[in-house]
Parts: C-alpha cells; structure tokens; sequence
C-alpha cells in the first residue's frame, strides 16, 4: 500500500541513518540522534561525509539552534506564529529527528476533549472488569511520557482553555496522575512536549500565564526575502507534485517568482520595489497558500493544460487565496490588479488570466 | 632592556584583563600606549575618584568646531587598564600615536574616513580563517572569552600559557594577514611615530617598555626599522595649535563611534563580561529579569533558571566555550519575554547599550565656561544624566525658574540639554522638559567659550551677536526677544530691541511687521510672570502697530486667495495680540480677559470693554479703526472683508452687518468671492453660531429677510460653507435656531433668549470668577 503523505521518519529515513551513522556526539537520554545532527538534519548539509542532507526548515539558523537547544535543556517548546510559517512541519520534523516517531500527535480544536491530553477509558472493559489499567486508554502524552518520546500538540490556542491547562501538571510535574487506579504514570527521559500555537487567527483561546511560562517560545517568522520564499515554495512544489504523483511538469521559476511576489506584496502593503502602496486583504497569505496555488496550478497545467505551468493556471488559485471576504477582499484585488499589475510590462499575460478569472 | 608590544583590540573586555595580567607580570617602568602624546599630561587624572569611565579624551583647535577628535575609553578598554595600571604603579606614561596637531591640521586636506574604508579588516581575516563566519563572535570566543581558563580553551595554549602567549600568538597572525600590505600615507606616518616613540623610550634609558597599541600595528612596531626612514616619512607635516582634555562620555556613543575603527556595538555586554567577578550568564539574566520587572512584565526566578539553561545549552550546541551575547539574547527573546519582541527590544536597548554616562573630575582642565556651567548644575541640583528624563518646573519657586534660565541660557548657546515639551496644564507658570545629556555638549561648551566665562555672559553675548545679524527676518528677532526673557538677559534686551526697531523702520513689508507683532506683546504681557523687566518693550509694539495700521489698508488689495487666507490668519494674530495689548494697563486690578493665553480667537474682548476711560488713544482702538477703514472699501478679497466685518461685529463696531451680508451675497459678486467673504465672516467654526446668540440672531434675520428667487441663488454658497461644518454642530444650530427662533429674530441682543435663575447661578459664577482670579 502507498500511502499519501508518509511521516516524515519514513520519508527521510535514509537521511535520518546517515545521520546517526556519523554521529558521535553525546546525546541527551531518549535521543535518537544528538542536538548538532538533528539541526543538521533540519538545517541541511550538502557536504555531510555520509551524503546529501537536505534542508527542512528554510529559514533563519537561530530558530532551529533556540528550537533545539529548548528541547536538549528538557523545556517544552512552544512554536507560535501566524498561519503557513512552517510551524507544524517544523515540528514534525522535530519530532521525528529527536525520537524517530512523530505521529504522538494531539490536534487542537474546538472540541478536544480532556481524554486526548490525559486518557480515557474502553467503556466495555470497565464495565464488565471494573477500572484497571487494561480498561485505561491513553492519550498520545500519556503515552509519550511512558516511552520517552515526543508528543505534540498542534493548534494549542484552538483547544478550549480547561484542556490546555491539563498540560501544566504534565510539564511541570512531568506525571500524569490517574486517581482512579491510585496510580500515576511519570515521564521516562526523553519525553517532552512540542506544541504549535498562532496568535493572529480568529477564535482561538489565549494560553493562560501558567501554561506559558512552562514554554519556551519561539516566534516562526515569514520569510525574510522574496529569493528565500521563492526557495521554499520551489523546494515544496517540486516534492508534493512527486508525492501527488502528477506528470511532470517543470514549475516554471518565472511562475513561482510571481505568485510570492503577489504575496509578499499584498501581506506587507507595499510593492517590492518599495513605491505604491497597496491595500491589505483579510486572508494571511502565508507562504504554505503560495504553495498550494502553485500546486493546484500545476495540477491544472498537467491534467487541463499543455504540461506547461501558465498564468491561466495560477491565475484562479490565487484570486481564490487572496479574495477570502467576498466583499472587502474583492476590491482589494481589483486595485491590486489594476494599479500594480497592469503597470508591468512582462505581467501582461498574468493580468488577462487574473481578469478573466475574476 | 626588553620592549613587549602588546596588541589589543580597543574596547574588548578580554584584551583588557590579558592586558592587566600581562602588566602586572612584566612590571614595565614606562608604558607607550596608542593616543594622542599631547594629552600625557593629563593622565595623572585617571586616577582621580572622580573619574568615571566611559570618557573620551578631546583634542581640538580652539576656535574651530570642525576640527576635534576624540579617543574613547570605557573600564573594559584595554588602554583604560594599561593607563590605570600604570597611574597605580607609579609608572610614566606616553601616548604614542600621531600627535593631534598634525592629524587634526592634516584633516583639512584629507579625509582619513574613506582611507579607513580601504584597508583590510584585520580581525575579519583571522575569523574566515578560523572558519567563523562573524570577526566579532571568533574574537570573543578566542580571546573574550578566556576569563581565568585559558588552558581548555580552543586556540590551543594549553597548559602554563600566560596572557604574554596570547600576544605572541596575536602578533603572529597579524604579521601573517598583514604581509604584502603597504599602509596608505596616514597610517605609515602613525607608525612611524609611533615606532619614534618607542625609540625615544629607549633613549631616555627606560629598561622594560609595555606598548599597548591596536593589534593591527604590531608587525610594523616589531619590524625592524631605521630611524632616518622615519624621520624622513615624519617630516614637514602641518601643525595645529591644539588642547587636549578629559570629557565623559556615554555607552551608546561608544557604540557609534567608530574613531579607531573600532566601534563597539554591545557596549553594555562588555561592561557586564569586564565587571562581573563570576558566572557572567547568570548574573546577565538575572539583571535582565529585574529590568523586566520594573516595567511590570512577570518574570520569575524560575525563568532565569530556564533563561540560563537555554543559553548554555545553545552555547553548547554551536560548540562555544561559554555563551555569548547572541546565544543570552536567544534565552532572553524565549525564555524571559516569551516569544515578545517588544520586551527583547528594552533589554537590549537599557542593557547591552546601556546608558551609562561617563564623569570627569573638577580638577580636569576646562574652559571657564565648562567650569562655570557645572557650579551652576550643582547650585540648580541639576544633574548631566544620559537617559532623557521629564522635569516639570514650577516657576513660582525660586530654585524652579533658576533652572529654567539656565536651560534657557544654554539652547541660546547651542547646548540643548534640555528639550521643551508641552505641558500639560495651561498655566503660564509651568514649564517641562525633557534633559539628556549628550557628549558633544561638552565640544559644544568648549566652542561657546568664545562668548563669555558665564553661561549668562555667553549667552547674551550670542543674542548680541544674533542681533546684529544683518538679515535676521523681523519675525526671529522678536522671537529672540521671547527668548532673552525666558533665559532672563536684561542686558541683551535693549541691544535686540534696538535691532528690532531699525529693522522695522527699513522693513515695508507689513506682513513682516504683523508676524513679528504677536511674539512681542507676549514678552511684554507674559515677561513679568517671571518677574523680568521688560522696559522698552512697549515703546517698540506701539511703534510697530502704528506701522501695521499704516501699512495695512494698502496691503490687503490685489491679493491672490492663497495670500489672502494668510493676510487673514495674520490680521487675527494681530488682532488676538491687541487684545492681550489693551489689556496691560489696568491688569493688576482687573485680571484678563485674554485669559488662556495668545492664540484663542479674537472674541477675549468682550462687551465689558467698551466703557474704558482711555478708549481714545487704547491700541485696541487704534487697530480696529484702521480694520473698520479698510472693511469699508469694496475693492477687498472677500474672504478677508468677510473676516473684518466679523471681527467689527464682535467688537460692536458694526451694525449694519445685514446690509453688508447682503451686499456681499449679491448678484453682482461672482459665486466665489461670495463664497469666500461667507467662510471668512463664519470662520471659527458652527459652534459660534450655537453659542452667540447675537451672530445668530444677525445670520438668520439677513436669511429670512431674503426673496424667494434671492434664497434659491445664495443657497448653493450657504450650503458650501456649512456643509464644512459638522453634523453635531450643524444639528444644534437647527435646535437653537427652532427652539428660540423668535427671541433670536426680536431680541437680536445677547443673551436676550436665555432664562437663568440668578440665584441659582451665584455659586458658579463666583467661582468662575476665583478661578479667573478676579474675586
């Protein structure tokens, strides 16, 4: 069976080996791999002895140094930033570099329940033998903490605020009390909490001050030049049309360069070369929706088109990813489209394919 | 005799506890260190209590402001150790760089900044050869960082290795960067001085000789060299007549100052690393929690338990012997302000900046003013501090309004250390500002020297000097006149009166002498708050108004609109300072009625005035009679005719105001002048009309009185103007208009509407009237 996304331990499993293989550097109980080898692994390194380590996290070195010196120093880390800045991936890949398993996962939302945090029961079990260990059924942190391993917790603020604070007895005490077995489960080394949290999003729950100050808090930044966010968005492009299997298609760099510039520009309010102002629409667009327009465009370009990556066929996804408020966002575009756009010579093509789409 | 040359890099803290050890091991009987060889004589005073680094020393050219230079010392810079070593010890010192004469003299022809840019980063060349990819991290890690085990530490000098080891290996590598490289002109005469030096040293018999010079120098004072090679690169240079003295200093300029080229960014972190006896990390964050808290952001020990982990852990994980700078402002950034940027940011600003100001002793050579000028810090309780701080002055206290004069004084002079804010009272005898003390200040004060041996000497010599300044507009020299009564300088008054009424003669520009008028009568009016005299004065207004009525009429004709509205923001400037004018002469018993100070709206005289006794020759008279000569011409813009008739009406010098408004919505005036004359007449705004039933009563009796055809003309116009008005406003004329719409149109007299119940009313209005001071 093939599945559709593999977790990222299988996918860089070779990568992961090499990796362990040349290391010979302490590691911190429960470790797979030591501190400088899983930023290695998250950072890349073309000239690794033992092959070719590509980068994950594209960003600035300090956030993967702080990241992971956070969780060597056994603080639970806190990865905050608005939508589409790598929060999860980075996370993922955490996970799977430290403890070789990322999968221990809880996900926020507005209907998790105390159980994905502590434990719950088999209700058949308890009912026909009485409470015992064998009719407990463990939440993903439970089970991290009996194994050593890294759980995570994404979209943190998403969960209501009285499961959020079942963490703090965990990270603090690092045990997980069962009072009705009398028992309690305590943390093997290794154990440790990455969680994922945005600030910007509508309808989230802020963390409570004691919650918080069991994390140390990393702040994900967009990234900080176009070349940079173009590196990404192709480095991603190019892996998910593998993994989706689409015909090959080359993601021309022109059409990538444009769609984060169209991004860039309208997230910061102001062109790249820093002259027109221009409004802001509602939506984040962060770098993981540049992505994805590319993505459903190559889809596009493969199935409907000539092979070839055009302008009609980012053209739909990006209207779709800026213009979030029909109303509001629609005329931000329009302006956007008319003022900026239409100004540049070589974007003509674009600007037909983006009126026609709307 | 033995000569060691120790190269340092300035301002680096580890350098300047090798440099210590190294001196107290060699026991040198002189001791060369990079500086200007004027300023021996003043070494002696580094050990003064009172000294307090940072402190610069300054050389400059008297008389020549462009012309001065500065060499930087903070505790951490290892020339301030080698100079506080050798001050302790009993040992000479000599600078030995260039002498300032010929370096500040040679700057004239050419500009040493770009040849700096030129040569080669010495420090950054080391680095990429360590494999670092930032000079400043491998020098800290190499040398920085040693404290007191330099034998497990990652250059390698393992074992017996004392701070000398350090300097050879220094020396070694610097000869390596610097082979093949030719100083430019500048450097080699530096050099060579700086070698002519050391041989001297030699001469004068002295037996083990410490230089402390930038590591850069080192090959070429290691080299062996002729004396002859020196004397000839030395020769026939230009010479300045230069003086040297201590000044202090400040954290954030040592920051920015790059005089050695060597500027240092983290000048508070250095400070830190020097200072602190032990575990440098955790006292950092510590502190940084308590800088924290004073802001009221929770921090607890326990996050200065995880700040000090993380730092150490990242330190470990980017293989650095301790943790840097970089690896605590990470712990600080994740730990202590959780994620915050905000937080990170005042932590970096209050400690590694840090603002801490230098101090200098008494006994430091300075000019009378610089002298002068502390005496009269003391006296006020006034104290140079870096960080900007908020004063309120109360003027009625004596202690108070000495020191707002010196403040004064010293803008006067060029030295703003202290910057006026708005305060937030309105009272006159209020005053806030804002002190920050800069370095340059004490340039500025060398400069000023020139004008006197006092600040108040100095000051009215500057005010002299201004207003002698042929071309000065009439509106700063009346400007300056507020001024001299602010600093309080009687004796520079009479000289910029003079000025003023020279001036004013010559001047035909009745705009000139109308924009100068306002400042003036403040002076006269507000002069005596603080107790100034301010004789003289009023002979110079009355002169200047009686110009203003002379020039006026000839002056509002032929305007373009753009002029016209200025011509008509003057008229009401002058006409609020007439107000304020008319008032003086019967103040004492009679409190004002410009009350709020200049600048309210013309509408402070009110119907109690007309009864004075001296009415005939009041300047209040004068000027409205010139207003109403002009009103009646017919060839004025009309937004300025407008406003005359406005301000008669106000002063009850207009009864006619229907028949003009009349006249002035006519047929016979285009659309825009009518326009203007009705934005002129309404200008300050719908709230008037609400609130002075007797324009109300004048607007609306001239509007019912209109024809049908004549009304559906002058609407568009009506509307024009009160559409600018607000709809609250607008709303509220329509109720008063409504609600007392027949009393308005029969009574057409203040207040002939309104319904008080006296009785009731008594307790407001006695205290209105305390408040106004007339009780």
């Amino acid at each position: 069976m093939t599945v559709l996304r593999p977790h990222a331990e299988d996918q860089y499993a070779d990568e992961l080996a090499i990796l362990a293989k040349h290391d010979d550097r302490p590691r911190p109980p429960g470790w797979r791999l030591s501190p400088w080898a899983v930023t290695t692994y998250l950072l890349g390194d073309p000239d690794h002895p033992g092959g070719v380590i590509t980068p994950k996290y594209i960003g600035p070195r300090r956030i993967v140094e702080v990241a992971v010196a956070t969780l060597a120093t056994d603080r639970a880390l806190l990865l905050l930033g608005v939508p589409g800045t790598a929060k999860t991936w980075l996370s993922e890949h955490l996970a799977a570099a430290v403890c070789g398993d990322s999968t221990l996962l809880v996900q926020g939302t507005a209907g998790t329940a105390e159980e994905a945090v502590r434990y719950g029961w088999n209700y058949a079990r308890l009912l026909a033998e009485g409470p015992s260990r064998e009719a407990l059924t463990p939440s993903p942190v439970m089970r991290a903490m009996s194994e050593g391993q890294l759980a995570r917790v994404e979209e943190l603020t998403r969960m209501p605020s009285d499961v959020q604070d079942a963490l703090i007895t965990v990270l603090s005490e690092k045990t997980l009390p069962i009072p009705e077995l009398n028992e309690e489960v305590q943390a093997a080394k290794g154990f440790n909490v990455i969680a994922t949290a945005n600030d910007r999003d509508r309808g989230v729950n802020e963390l409570s001050s004691a919650l918080r100050r069991r994390f140390n808090t990393v702040v994900l930044p967009v990234p900080a030049s176009a070349e940079e966010e173009v590196d990404i968005v192709s480095r991603r492009v190019a892996q998910l049309g593998r993994s989706l299997e689409l015909p090959e298609t080359p993601a021309g760099l022109e059409e990538i360069r444009r769609v984060v510039t169209v991004f860039r520009e309208l997230r910061s309010g102001v062109t790249a070369d820093g002259r027109t102002k221009v409004k802001s629409p509602s939506g984040t667009l962060s770098t993981a929706e540049a992505i994805s327009v590319l993505t459903s465009g190559l889809a596009l370009a493969a199935h409907f088109g000539d092979g070839v990556l055009r302008p009609s066929d980012v053209a739909a996804g990006i209207v779709g990813a800026v213009v979030q408020d029909p109303v509001s966002d629609r005329v931000v575009w329009r302006e956007y489209l008319e003022a900026v756009v239409r100004e540049r010579e070589d974007w003509r093509d674009f600007y037909r394919a983006c009126r026609d789409a709307g | 005799m033995t000569t060691t040359i120790l190269g340092v890099r300035h301002h680096g803290p580890g350098s300047a506890r090798a440099v210590r050890s190294a001196l107290e091991r060699l026991k040198p009987d002189i001791v060369l260190i990079e500086g200007p060889p004027e300023a021996d004589a003043l070494v002696p005073l580094a050990a003064d209590p009172g000294m307090e680094p940072p402190v610069a020393l300054l050389a400059y050219v008297p008389g020549d402001r462009a012309k001065a230079a500065f060499w930087p010392f903070a505790v951490f810079s290892p020339e301030w150790q080698a100079i506080r070593y050798a001050v302790e010890a009993g040992v000479e010192v000599r600078f030995c760089d260039l002498p300032a004469a010929h370096s500040l003299a040679a700057s004239e022809e050419e500009t040493p900044e770009e040849e700096r840019a030129v040569r080669v980063d010495p420090i950054g060349a080391l680095a990429e050869a360590a494999g670092y990819d930032d000079p400043e991290r491998w020098w800290e890690d190499a040398v920085e960082h040693r404290l007191d085990h330099p034998a497990d530490h990652p250059m390698g000098h393992g074992g017996e290795a004392g701070p000398e080891t350090v300097f050879e290996a220094i020396a070694e590598a610097m000869a390596a960067v610097r082979e093949g490289y030719t100083p430019d002109p500048r450097e080699a005469r530096r050099e060579a001085y700086m070698r002519r030096s050391l041989r001297q040293a030699v001469k004068d018999g002295f037996r083990e000789i410490a230089v402390v010079c930038g590591a850069w120098h080192v090959p070429a004072l290691a080299a062996p060299s002729r004396a002859s090679d020196d004397d000839r690169l030395l020769r026939g240079m230009p010479k300045a007549r230069v003086e040297t003295t201590w000044v202090p200093w400040t954290h954030g300029r040592l920051a920015a100052w790059s005089g050695y080229g060597a500027g240092v960014t983290s000048p508070g972190w250095y400070h830190h690393l020097f200072t602190a006896p032990d575990r440098p990390i955790e006292r950092w964050l510590a502190r940084a929690a308590q800088v924290l808290r004073e802001e009221d952001l929770p921090v607890s020990s326990a996050h200065v338990i995880e700040a000090v982990r993380l730092a150490h852990g990242l330190a470990t994980l980017r293989d650095r012997p301790l943790a840097g700078l970089n690896e605590v402002s990470e712990a600080v950034r994740a730990v202590l302000c959780e994620g915050d940027e905000l937080p990170a940011e005042l932590v970096r600003r209050r400690m590694v900046l840090g603002e801490r100001l230098g101090r200098v002793p008494d006994s430091t050579p300075m000019v009378p003013l610089q002298r002068h000028l502390r005496e009269e810090q003391r006296r006020v309780r006034l104290k140079p501090e870096a960080l900007g701080r908020d004063h309120d002055l109360d003027l009625r206290k004596a202690l108070d309004l000495d020191r707002s004069r010196l403040l004064h004084r010293l803008r006067l002079i060029g030295i703003p250390w202290g910057e006026p804010r708005d305060s937030r009272g309105k009272g006159t005898f209020k005053e806030s500002w804002t002190l920050e003390w800069r370095p340059e200040f004490d340039v500025a004060l060398i400069e000023a020297a020139v004008w006197g041996i006092t600040v108040e000497a100095a000051a009215t010599a500057r005010v002299r000097e201004l207003a002698a300044y042929p071309e000065a507009p009439l509106a700063d020299l009346t400007a300056l006149v507020e001024r001299c009564l602010l600093a309080d300088l009687p004796e520079a008054l009479p000289h910029v009166l003079r000025a003023i009424g020279d001036r004013a003669a010559l001047d035909s520009d009745v705009g000139h002498l109308m924009a100068a008028l306002p400042a003036l009568v403040r002076a006269q009016r507000y002069g005596d708050v603080r107790g100034t005299p301010s004789t003289g004065l009023a002979a110079i207004v009355d002169s200047l108004l009686t110009r203003v009525c002379a020039g006026l009429p000839s002056a509002v004709t032929g305007l373009d609109d753009e002029p016209a509205r200025q011509l008509v923001s003057q008229i009401d400037a002058v006409h609020a300072a007439v107000a304020l004018l008319d008032d003086i002469p019967g103040r004492a018993d009679h409190g004002s009625d410009g009350f709020g100070g200049p600048g309210k709206d013309d509408r402070g005289a009110g119907p109690g005035e007309e009864s004075r006794p001296e009415a005939g020759q009041a300047p209040r008279d004068r000027w409205l009679a010139t207003l109403r000569g002009v009103a009646d011409r017919s060839d004025l813009p009309g937004v300025i005719e407008g406003r005359l008739v406005r301000i008669l009406f106000d002063a009850r010098m207009a009864d006619d105001v229907q028949v003009r408004m009349s006249r002035a919505m006519s047929l016979g005036h285009p659309p825009a002048r009518a326009a203007a004359w009705v934005e002129g007449f309404l200008s300050g705004g719908g709230l008037l009309l609400v609130h002075d039933p007797r324009l109300l009563a004048a607007v609306d009796g001239w509007l019912a009185g209109l024809s049908p055809e004549a009304f559906v003309d002058v609407l568009p116009l009506l509307r024009r103007t009160f559409g600018a008005f607000d709809a609250p406003e607008r709303r509220a004329i329509g109720e008063r208009v409504r609600s007392g719409a027949s009393a308005v149109r029969d009574g057409g007299g203040a207040g002939a509407g309104a319904d008080h119940d006296d009785e009731r009313a008594a307790p407001a209005v006695r205290t209105v009237l305390e408040i106004l001071g007339r009780a």
